[in-house]
Formats: structure tokens, sequence, C-alpha cells
């Protein structure tokens, strides 16, 4: 059965960011709460998704930056290990995802806890990202050339249309999956790929996932 | 002269090809970078690689030094030692010859490139072009200016806020500015001479010619003789450590000409040293590269137990080697090392000791985190990362908003 042919080819983008400090740090949870309810959502990106660029050669990565601080500097382990198994995944939106967090440290200080002050030179230093995405040369338009054009892009290219592409309309689906579906009518392999937690693995090994499931569906399809 | 494709081996063809796609879109702009000198100091040698590197990448890319007499590099120095927290006393005559400096050197240089990049205090002043050339301009600081002194601050500030944009090092040195502050960590040159590959046998012959046994661990602290280095702590926590564990601290330093406190500081080390066999003490000159290296490879642990720091650099060298570290939590090293993922963080002797007992008796701890902390470097702190995020500094003087569609 010849490969379906989409009308618009997927144009592999990449994504590359950089970091601007905001002078704002917090020395506490109090502190932590309230700037966290004023930065920008370029801040709350930053501060929940720089370490699956930076460590994602690690198992299991560190969780992020707000629950990574809060469990190893103020030692508060209890709000750290909600923080850290905050289910990133399924908010859509990073007013959402801020929301979310702010209300599990508020509840937490609610309870008139002791507050204990980072060390000098240990606050939570706020940072912002500007991203900038730009088109590479992989194109694909079909599923061969797709699996293909996977096997070289950059750790920066998935993670923008696995990671960045839930952030856009349509909202809570990744760029992979909204093309295979809408362009080459590959439900089932489009579910699949949205399926995987990517908050939870290696961007390589989140590769070698997706490239198993095209590889898989690329054989089944093949006449016997 | 090295190419960008010699870092394809270590980096990957993907990290060279997004350093080609940003580079177009800059192929029509010219980048004038301006120090205080032309070699010595991190600044040159980062420039005189990345210069070469942005012209090769296809952005036109020039380099200059600004002029200045022994007046002017004595009040420099005070300048950088007053931002680094070090009370100094200033006449206003120290400020007449620091702006007469910038004045000569204005009428000297053309600096009608599309972006003028400034670095450090030195030729800060030369912002003054920017009204009448309308190009940008961007003010890196490679001081740490966590505690600067609040009267030079407020004089340099001035200056600062003129530019489009400026960098700092590490988030601790952020100030509170009206201008933007970018985050550029610094970089190591993987194929630079203290960071290249290094066979066993060279790594033998150079621990032989400076007569480091190697019957034992070495456990080696590389740092100026610095009391913000604590090396009277290091001897402290590896004295505790060796009452467990057989080892050898090797405290590998210089004293700067510029550091009157050096000396008394080493002084206090050889006494604190005592007669233990196994404290090893060594002057290395600052141009000891192949030195260094191969004491870092040749080392089982490599400390760096610094009371404040902004960017361990020694830190970055060690872990590129994929060597365990065992560093003071302070300043900008949390964004250097995660800890127990990627090496570990202290805050106190009897912490350092402890650390470094495990990982002298647990190798495989210590091998798992050295591989963890050489792909860290690998992924975010070598000199193609430093060259990418000069290139996005860059384009984001053209772009409004926190996402840009290229």
């Amino acid at each position: 059965m010849p490969l379906i042919k989409a009308k618009e080819p997927f144009i592999f983008k990449t994504q590359l960011s950089l970091v601007e400090t905001t002078g704002l740090k917090a020395r506490d949870l109090t502190e932590l709460s309230h700037y966290l309810k004023e930065v920008p959502e370029a801040s709350i990106y930053y501060h929940t998704h720089h370490f699956l660029q930076q460590h994602q050669y690690l198992t299991p990565e560190p969780p992020n930056d707000i629950a990574y601080w809060v469990t190893n500097v103020l030692q508060e382990d209890e709000i750290g290990e909600r923080l850290a198994a905050m289910d990133t995944v399924r908010f859509n939106s990073l007013g959402a995802l801020r929301d979310a967090i702010v209300s599990a440290i508020d509840s937490y200080l609610a309870k008139d806890t002791q507050l204990r002050k980072a060390p000098p030179g240990e606050e939570f230093y706020f940072m912002k990202c500007i991203l900038f995405t730009l088109p590479t040369q992989y194109k694909a338009t079909d599923l061969k050339e797709f699996c293909e054009c996977l096997k070289h892009v950059s750790i920066h290219c998935l993670y923008n249309h696995i990671f960045e592409g839930r952030l856009r309309p349509p909202l809570g689906v990744n760029d992979f999956s909204n093309w295979l579906k809408t362009s080459l009518s590959e439900d089932e392999l489009a579910k699949k790929i949205d399926k995987l937690d990517p908050y939870t693995q290696t961007m390589e090994g989140l590769r070698k996932r997706i490239i198993h499931f095209i590889e898989k569906q690329l054989e089944d399809a093949k006449p016997c | 002269m090295l190419k960008i494709n010699d870092y394809e081996p270590i980096v990957g063809p993907q990290v060279l090809e997004e350093l080609r796609l940003l580079a177009g879109q800059l192929s029509k702009k010219r980048v004038l970078h301006v120090n205080s000198t032309a070699v010595g100091g991190g600044v040159a040698e980062i420039l005189s690689r990345m210069v070469p590197l942005l012209n090769e990448l296809g952005v036109e890319t020039r380099w200059d030094v600004i002029k200045g007499g022994e007046d002017f590099y004595a009040v420099t120095k005070k300048i950088h030692n007053a931002l680094h927290g070090h009370k100094q006393t200033f006449e206003a005559k120290d400020y007449d010859v620091f702006l007469e400096v910038q004045e000569k050197n204005l009428k000297e240089m053309s600096l009608d490139e599309d972006i003028v990049f400034i670095h450090d205090p030195q030729p800060v002043g030369l912002v003054k072009r920017k009204h009448s050339l309308q190009n940008k301009w961007l003010w890196r600081c490679h001081v740490d200016v966590s505690t600067p002194d609040t009267n030079v601050w407020h004089f340099l500030r001035t200056f600062v806020e003129q530019y489009d944009k400026s960098v700092f090092s590490a988030p601790i040195f952020s100030q509170v500015l009206s201008i933007p502050q970018a985050l550029i960590c610094p970089s190591i040159d993987p194929l630079s001479e203290k960071n290249r590959e290094m066979p066993q046998e060279e790594i033998d012959v150079i621990l032989a010619r400076l007569s480091i046994p190697t019957d034992k661990p070495l456990v080696t602290q590389v740092s100026r003789f610095d009391r913000l280095k604590d090396p009277l702590g290091v001897i402290k926590a590896f004295e505790q450590a060796q009452k467990y564990v057989e080892a050898r601290l090797l405290l590998v330093g210089g004293t700067a000409d510029d550091d009157p406190e050096g000396a008394q500081v080493l002084a206090e080390v050889k006494e604190a040293a005592g007669k233990n066999p196994d404290i090893i003490i060594l002057l290395l000159p600052p141009t000891s590269h192949i030195e260094i290296n191969a004491i870092q490879r040749a080392s089982t642990v490599i400390l760096q137990k610094s009371l404040r720091e902004g960017f361990g650099l020694t830190i970055t060298e060690a872990l590129w080697k994929g060597k365990p570290v065992i560093a003071g939590a302070v300043g900008g090293i949390p964004l250097q090392i995660t800890h127990k993922y990627s090496g570990i963080l202290t805050h106190s002797i009897e912490g350092t000791s402890y650390w470094l007992k495990q990982l002298l008796q647990e190798p495989a701890f210590g091998k798992k985190l050295g591989e963890n902390g050489r792909e860290h470097v690998r992924q975010n702190f070598l000199l193609t990362r430093h060259l990418r995020e000069y290139l996005l500094l860059f384009l984001s003087l053209y772009h409004k908003g926190d996402v840009v569609n290229l």
C-alpha cells in the first residue's frame, strides 16, 4: 500500500532560548509565592521546563526548579515533594500551571508552619527566557520521511514540537500527533505518541520511543 | 586555528547546524567587540577563540582594544576591586582619569558596527557614541558584582543603563537595572590545552615531572590561595576524612601579583598542612594549562570548597574530565552542579569530609556523578553553547517579546 502523502509537509522547527534574569529573588516560601504570582509567564515556563533541556541525559531527571529549590535549599520536604510530583503534562497553559503551583504553596503556608529562610547566596533567582523558533532543513510529506527526519533533528527541535507544541493551539496536543492525525490520518499512531509522558523520560529516550512506534507502523503497513 | 567543524566530534552535527541557522539570520550584521587587553585574562582568551569562529559562521566580527595609561589601569583596578566588594578609596581625580580615557578612545575609534559589544567596566563609557550612531550596544560584565561598592556601582550604572542590554555570568550577579539583563554563563573550550583529551602516558610523564606520587587516590583543589576558596577548610575536611580513607590532598594554585593577601594565605596553608606527608602544595604559574589538565585527569575527586563564587571554571573543567566534584553550594555553583545528580554540593567542612569519604569508598557512585557531570558540561558549558547564546543575544536586539518566530 503506498504511503499517504500530506498536502502540506511537516517542517521541523527548532527552538533555542536566551535566558534573562528578572532581578527578583525569593528567600522563603512566602516570597516565592508572592513573586510567582507576578512574574511573567516566560518565567514560569523557564522554571518548570529548563531542567528538561539542561538535564536531558538524566533519568530520573530532577523535577522543576521550584521543587528542587524548596527541597534542597529550604529543606521543606513535604511541599517539595508535592511540587516535584506536580503533573506538568496535565496543564494546557502556563497560567493554569502557575495557579496550581501557587495554590500548593499557599495551602502549605496556611498550615502556619515555621518558615525556613534560604542562606545568603542560595536564594531563588527568578529568570525568564526569550524563545526563538526557526525552521530547519528537515521536512517530511509521508511517514517514512517523517521517521528519517526524526533520527536527525536536534534535541531542541524535538523539544519544540513535543513540549512547546502542547502549549500552542490546538492546546494540549503535541505537533507530531496533530500532523500525523490531520495530514496522514494516522489516528492510532497520533494517540500513542500523545499518551507518552514527556516529562518523565529523557529526550533521547522519547525520540527512540516515537521512532519505534513509527517503524512498527511502517512495518505493519507493508504488504505481506 | 581551530575551525567550527573541529567541534563536531564532541557536540554532534546538530549543534553546529543550529549555529549555522542562527548565524544565517545575522549575515548582514557587523559586530565589534571591545575590551581592555588583547592578551591575558579570561575575556581575551574567550574572544581570541570566539571572533574567528563568528567570522567563519558568516557574522562579520572585529575585536578592538581601548588604550589607556598606567593611571587609567590603576583606577580600573580599584574599580574592579570595589565591584568585588573590597573597600577602596576614590578621589575625584580618579573619576577624571577614567572619563578622559573614554573621551580619548572615543576620538580614535569608529564604533560604527551594527552591534558594539563592550566587555567589562574599562570601556563602558564608549556608549556615549550610541546616541549619534543609532546602533545596538551590549555591555557584558565578567566581574562578580554580587555585593559591589555602592558608590562605584552607581557611577558605572549611569553608563550601563544607556546600553540596549546587559549580560551577566550568574543570577547572583544580576542588579536592579532599567535595561534587560541576559544570563550567559562562561564556557570552556574542549579543544584547548587545559581541556583536550590526554593519553595516560602523557599524564604520567607530567605527574612525574611535577613529583606528584600516584600511589594513593588524589583529592585535588585547583584555585588561587585566596580565603574565599577556603583552602584551610579543605585541609580540615581532608584530615577528617583521612582518619578513615587513604588519599593524598593536592592543593594546586598560585598567587596573583595584584593580590597581596595571597602570600599571607599561602603561608597559613603551609602552616596548616604542617608535616602531613599526604598534603602536597603545588605552586604553578598561570600558563600551566597542560599541567592542570594532567592533574585533574589523574585525580579521583576534585574539590572546590569556595565560600563565594560566581562561576567556577575549574568545576566545569573537572566535570568535563568526568571527575566527581564536591563544591560549595554558593553563588553560581548550583547552576553547574545538581546535588547528587552531577556532583556534590556542601555547606560545611564536615559535609565536605563526609562526601569525600563516600566518594573515595564508593567509586561507582563517583563515576556516575562524573559521567552525568560531563554530559551536563557537554550540553551547557562548552564554547559552542556560548557561541549560540551570543548569536541569540545579537538576534534579541532586533526582536521584541518573549517569543520570536524567525
